[in-house]
């Protein structure tokens, strides 16, 4: 098979590596699903690459990661020291001042750099950018030398007030390279500079926690990729939904953490606009969680930080996903008040469900949804299993669910289905009308193995318009990688009054930070349409501590972006509008911070290269019926071969369409519509 | 004139979706009041709560999951008394919103501003909404509220009794007036209020849509079944732990106008499947600001119990199986006009000592006490430019060991779950320069699991004349306990500089009006929490790892832990083995 001028998308999640080929210039596409290698996940990304052809001949590959994630969430990073001012070498460990739980004062937290190697030297610099003590280069090199000998294999530089005024924390960070026998060196106004210390501390050090981590996986892949000739470019997508060159991934792997969901999230995008949908909210449905991200008139929203775990902060733009503990494999069970609850202790993958037959004997969602007849037990997703153990599963609904509730076993079930749903429905409720949004505008898109075994039941249970299944909702992620643009943030935080507001001073910073951050778009070596420089405030009213999102209306052009404080103003007031009711003439508005994206824009991607063939046909699809349990009773219910479905077809519930990698239901009272592009829109019935 | 309380019969299906779908209404408000408010002690600290009451007795039927933990425990008082005068007084209506902050009829202290507004449907009151939230300064003699040395509530600030704000949907402005009339920050409360009307409006629609979604007896229904279930499983939960009497106390420094000593006994009985907490052998109510009404001690029980039992839900139904005995001849059931300002660490007391006479009804799930100070500290002054400043804030410190882990160092109070400004962010806004924001060696309770450490932050004035220091403090002569064997903690400590050295307060934590020079700095050094288990059973090599991280020194090592490590962690084995033996013998 010819593969010249392809692009590939990889995503290595923690079952399966998807990868998704597109040659360009045949306009041809092809997937392949391989088992990740857990701990050498090169093995598989390899494998995948080979099912695909000859790797030597691809132009480009883009990988969406998790081994900043696992490294993060397993705490398997690299051994860090830090260097900071007299007196803050605790702000890593006192965070802010939190605790794990609402209620129930158990529990710990360790640090990622422990306390003996972190290090204060002398030197302050005051929140009006000042310097009070200036910092000596030598008394850094003795501390960088103090954690060499401790075996610290990763340094992060910070010190308090760094943000108003770099000049200490630079000559440091190069104090320290000059005897630094690597790379792993990073100072936080290089990741942050921005105002709050315990989350640019944070931030900094979980940076150079990844560093040799992701440094080494990424080395590990471009020296396989180079023993398959391989002459073209890799690329990493980032937690923001945009594309880095693996020279900025390894000094910023910090913007990895979210790597492979954002590139699904991104793909759930173009899919939703090329079918004419501006307003979805994306639902993937793993095995032990939910994650949910919304999409408004074609963008998805960013999120400025993210707590991985306890007292582990992010701060960087990220696509804003929202995650509950609801997975296929999410254990139901009757809590000691007599009520039912699914999730959020999870089964996982292994041993997984009962149906799985690994040894887990309590029954999770995964199982009810066997035991209804909505998933074939025949033909399980993956291809892993022979079939799945619907007597066991429906024997540990029986024990654990049915009888504690007094209830019938298939009620039982069906009930387990519905508090999942339940769950869901809130995440997306979450997302969507807590922030204003009316669900009636909006579909769900669900994506992962697991989603569209639920998307219908979603439409009536929040109420939304439809659910827009994509035709391919298990290799979205790895789409996502072939079609997302590139991107680099920067921020800067400034504390500027509106009412003084020096507009010249502005401008110049945003043509600073624009320019600043074109660069490295325009230097990542990947043929782009056009570069977008794109402006946005964190502001409040003065007395608030909260800031809002202020996106401006102007962009680089040439020597200027044209910003006025009256521009500054009319934003300011528009967004606040947004997000509360009223706002408060006479209060003083205040700057706090520039952030600027520079965006290239990749050529368009042209998703019918994924539509069904011509020639399908409805008879050609039907698979007969099975019984399926809806609504309190069995329904003979018609099974159709999803991806044999010709465009236009109409299925009426109760249905069950199935593919590879995917199943979608249909419930009674819905029904089911191919578009052009091979998605399917469940609607309910007119 | 109250909804016939549905015979409906819910599912258990649909009653977990109902209890989802109410959580993230209160949720929902929680979240709008904490983005728009004004003043960081809601904005940051999140000093708010929401919820939905029940339309006769107040009672709370769904809590929010964010808001504070003590306000959790007190709401239901505060509907109860909007219930008491209109009971009294008539003219309820649809659209009416009340306010109040009287914390002798179901308030807390006076900064803590209460919205209360009923819900109406087809005509009949089905339900109440509320909101709470701590306003910066209602006046009084100390910005910020927190006067160590009133002697009643006048000098505290303004007590506003439950009052329509909203009357049938009409804003009463000249209430506004008057609440503007009497702060020093009226535009910070102005904003605060506006962010409170905002969660109402937002709850009231969301609690409309689901009503109409589900139908008023379905979810009058649920309210019902919810807090059967929470009944049940306090029962349970109690029934569980063996009959008895069981009593401890602990004391509070002084209450900052006498410096005696004040006690907090607690009997605690189990009997069955009922628990009754009686406080009579406590200290008769004090001179300053010290005590605490009694609906306030009721709350701050609660937020104790639901620390113990985490898996009951919070609503009404668990404090069912519970009777309360706090006399008002006791400095926790006190009436208008006694100070009640330093609630807070009073409180910290109460839930301290519900903790350790818990313990010894159930030695294996015992947690020693956390830090139990909230060291509220003011440095006042003029700026550069001749503008007033106002740095005000609450301190961590170290919670208790427990049966997992060692106690989690710098923590927040079991009151809340606020979190802590950042130093940045104070310098940025006020003439002041941290010098130390550090854990505190030596400060958590020697123990099997050691207690978390608590802090030190030295802070130096740069303002040219110098700043005012307030502190209203606590744990500055009794410390926090241990449990099982397990030690207690370091004491609070406060110091600052003048021309003849260190100074601390003659009333251990709690100053008015220290006046600082330009330069000079002051230091708060905070309790951690206590220990739990014997701390010679604490393994030698987690000891030394303690000294190798500077969390534990050598000396304290060798004298509380019985461990020979040297300055850089090196454990002497043999010597330690020696050591150990003779203490043993």
């Amino acid at each position: 098979m010819s593969a010249r001028g392809g692009i590939v998308g990889v995503d290595v999640g923690g079952t399966f590596t998807d990868l998704f080929l597109f040659d360009e210039a045949e306009r041809r596409f092809t997937t392949a699903k391989v088992p990740s290698n857990r701990g050498d996940e090169a093995v598989g990304f390899l494998d995948g690459l080979r099912k695909l052809g000859d790797v030597k001949g691809f132009s480009s590959i883009v990988h969406g990661t998790t081994v900043g994630t696992n490294a993060l969430l397993e705490r398997k990073g690299a051994k860090i020291g830090v260097i900071t001012t007299r007196g803050f070498r605790d702000v890593l460990e006192m965070r802010r001042r939190d605790r794990p739980r609402t209620w129930g004062l158990w529990g710990d937290f360790k640090p990622v750099a422990e306390r003996d190697l972190r290090l204060e030297v002398e030197e302050r610099v005051l929140a009006d950018g000042s310097i009070r003590t200036p910092v000596d280069p030598e008394a850094v090199k003795a501390a960088a030398r103090t954690l060499l000998a401790k075996g610290a294999q990763a340094v992060a530089v910070f010190f308090i007030n760094a943000y108003a005024n770099s000049a200490n924390e630079k000559a440091a960070v190069e104090a320290v390279r000059a005897v630094w026998p690597n790379e792993d060196v990073v100072a936080s106004f290089e990741i942050l500079p921005e105002i709050r210390e315990f989350e640019r501390a944070s931030t900094t050090a979980l940076n150079a926690y990844l560093q040799p981590v992701v440094g080494s996986y990424l080395g590990k892949l471009q020296n396989a990729l180079d023993g398959e000739g391989f002459k073209g470019s890799f690329h990493i997508v980032q937690s923001n939904g945009g594309v880095m060159s693996t020279a900025t991934a390894r000094r910023l792997p910090v913007r990895t953490a979210l790597s492979g969901p954002a590139a699904g999230v991104i793909a759930a995008a173009a899919i939703a606009d090329a079918a004419g949908f501006a307003n979805v909210i994306t639902g993937d449905l793993g095995g032990t969680s939910f994650d949910v991200s919304l999409i408004a008139d074609g963008r998805s929203v960013l999120a400025a930080q993210t707590t991985i775990d306890f007292g582990m902060v992010i701060r960087t733009p990220m696509i804003e996903i929202s995650t509950i503990g609801a997975g296929g494999g999410s254990i139901a069970h009757v809590d000691k008040g007599g009520l039912l609850q699914v999730g959020p202790e999870s089964a996982g993958s292994r041993p997984g469900p009962v149906c799985y037959g690994q040894g887990n004997d309590r029954p999770t969602l995964t199982d009810a949804n066997v035991v209804l007849g909505r998933i074939n037990a025949e033909r399980p997703i993956g291809g892993k299993l022979e079939r799945l153990d619907v007597e066991a599963a429906k024997a540990a609904i029986a024990r654990h669910v049915a009888e504690p509730l007094g209830i019938e076993v298939m009620a039982a079930a069906e009930a387990v289905v519905r508090i999942a749903n339940a769950r869901m429905a809130g995440a997306i409720r979450l997302v969507s009308i807590e922030r204003g949004h009316d669900p009636q505008k909006f579909s769900v898109m669900p994506f992962g193995g697991g989603g569209a075994l639920h998307a219908g039941a979603l439409v009536g249970e929040v109420g939304l318009a439809s659910a827009l299944v994509p035709r391919f909702p298990g290799i979205t992620s790895a789409l996502g990688c072939v079609i997302a643009d590139l991107r680099h943030d920067q921020v800067r935080t400034v504390n500027w009054m509106l009412d003084a507001l020096d507009a010249a001073a502005l401008d110049r910073l945003m043509v600073a930070q624009g320019r600043e951050a074109e660069a490295v778009v325009a230097g990542a070596g990947v043929a782009v349409d056009r570069i977008d420089v794109l402006y946005e405030l964190d502001m409040h009213y003065m007395g608030q501590t909260h800031t809002i999102s202020v996106p401006l209306p102007v962009t680089l052009a040439g020597e200027s972006t044209g910003i006025s404080a009256d521009i500054v103003r009319q934003a300011f007031e528009a967004a606040y509008k947004t997000s509360f009711s009223r706002l408060l003439p006479g209060i003083p508005m205040r700057i706090v911070t520039l952030r600027t994206a520079a965006v290239g824009r990749r050529p368009p991607f042209d998703l019918t290269a994924l539509a069904p063939s011509a020639d399908a046909t409805l008879d050609a699809a039907r698979r007969g019926t099975r019984p399926v349990w809806f609504a309190g009773g069995w329904h003979d219910t018609a099974i159709w071969s999803r991806l044999d479905l010709p465009v236009g077809a109409v299925v009426v519930g109760p249905a069950v369409l199935e593919q590879p990698d995917a199943t979608t239901v249909v419930d009674p009272g819905l029904t089911a519509r191919v578009d052009a592009l091979g998605n399917v829109v469940i609607e309910r019935a007119k | 004139m109250t909804a016939p309380l549905a015979a409906t019969a819910v599912d258990p299906v649909t009653l977990a979706v109902l209890k989802g779908r109410l959580e993230q209404i209160a949720d929902e408000m929680d979240a709008t009041l904490f983005r728009s408010a004004f003043n960081p002690i809601i904005a940051e600290a999140r000093d708010a709560c929401h919820g939905i009451y029940h339309p006769e007795t107040g009672a709370t039927l769904v809590q929010g999951t964010t808001g504070l933990p003590i306000f959790v425990g007190a709401m239901a008082f505060a509907v109860k008394a909007v219930i008491d005068k209109v009971a009294r007084d008539g003219g309820l209506e649809e659209g009416d919103t009340f306010l109040f902050n009287d914390p002798y009829d179901g308030g807390t202290h006076l900064n803590d501003f209460r919205l209360v507004r009923p819900i109406f449907r087809c005509g009949v009151l089905f339900c109440w909404l509320a909101s709470v939230g701590h306003w910066l300064d209602i006046g009084g003699n100390v910005p910020g509220g927190f006067n160590a040395r009133a002697t009643e509530s006048f000098q505290e600030g303004v007590r506003i009794p439950p009052v329509k704000l909203i009357s049938h949907g009409k804003i009463n402005d000249d209430i506004i007036a008057i609440l503007s009339a009497n702060s020093r920050v009226p535009q910070s409360n102005f904003g605060d209020l506006n962010g409170q009307l905002n969660a109402l409006d937002l709850g009231e629609k969301r609690l409309r849509g689901l009503l109409d979604d589900y139908g008023d007896a379905v979810v009058a229904a649920a309210f019902d079944a919810f807090t059967a279930r929470a009944e049940k499983l306090m029962r349970e939960t109690l029934a569980a732990l063996p009959d008895g009497v069981y009593a401890f106390e602990d004391k509070l420094d002084n209450d900052g106008v006498t410096d005696d000593p004040l006690t907090i006994a607690l009997d605690l009985t189990i009997a069955g499947d009922r628990m009754t907490l009686d406080f009579s052998r406590s200290s008769p109510p004090c001179a300053g600001p010290l005590n605490i009404a009694r609906s306030t001690a009721v709350a701050c029980c609660y937020v104790a119990l639901k620390h113990v039992f985490t898996d009951v839900p919070a609503n009404a139904g668990c404090l069912a199986p519970i009777t309360f005995v706090i006399p008002d001849t006791t400095l926790l059931g006190v009436s208008a006009p006694k100070p009640v300002g330093g609630y807070t660490e009073t409180i910290l007391r109460v839930i301290g000592v519900v903790f350790g006479a818990l313990a010894e009804a159930m030695p294996d799930r015992a947690t020693a006490a956390p830090f139990g100070t909230i060291n509220a500290l003011s440095v006042a002054g003029h700026r550069a430019d001749g503008s007033r400043y106002v740095m005000f804030s609450f301190f961590g410190g170290g919670l208790g060991g427990n049966p997992e882990t060692d106690g989690l160092n710098h923590g927040n109070n079991p009151i809340s779950m606020a979190t802590i400004p950042p130093a940045e962010i104070l310098e940025a806004s006020y003439p002041v320069m941290f010098t130390q924001w550090a854990l505190r060696p030596d400060s958590g309770g020697p123990g099997l699991h050691r207690g978390g450490l608590g802090a030190v932050y030295e802070i130096e004035t740069l303002s040219e004349n110098g700043a005012d220091v307030f502190l209203l403090g606590e744990r500055g002569k009794f410390a926090p306990f241990g449990v099982n064997g397990g030690e207690p903690a370091a004491l609070n400590r406060f110091v600052w500089q003048t021309d003849e050295g260190e100074k601390s307060p003659p009333l251990a934590s709690k100053i008015t009006d220290v006046k600082i020079a330009k330069g000079r700095r002051v230091r708060l050094e905070t309790p951690g929490g206590g220990g739990w288990g014997v701390p010679d059973a604490r393994p030698a090599e987690t000891v030394a790892r303690d000294v190798r991280l500077g969390y534990v020194t050598p000396q304290a090592a060798r004298e509380r832990y019985d461990a020979v490590v040297s300055e850089d962690g090196t454990l002497d084995v043999a010597a330690t083995r020696a050591l150990r033996a003779g203490s043993a013998a």
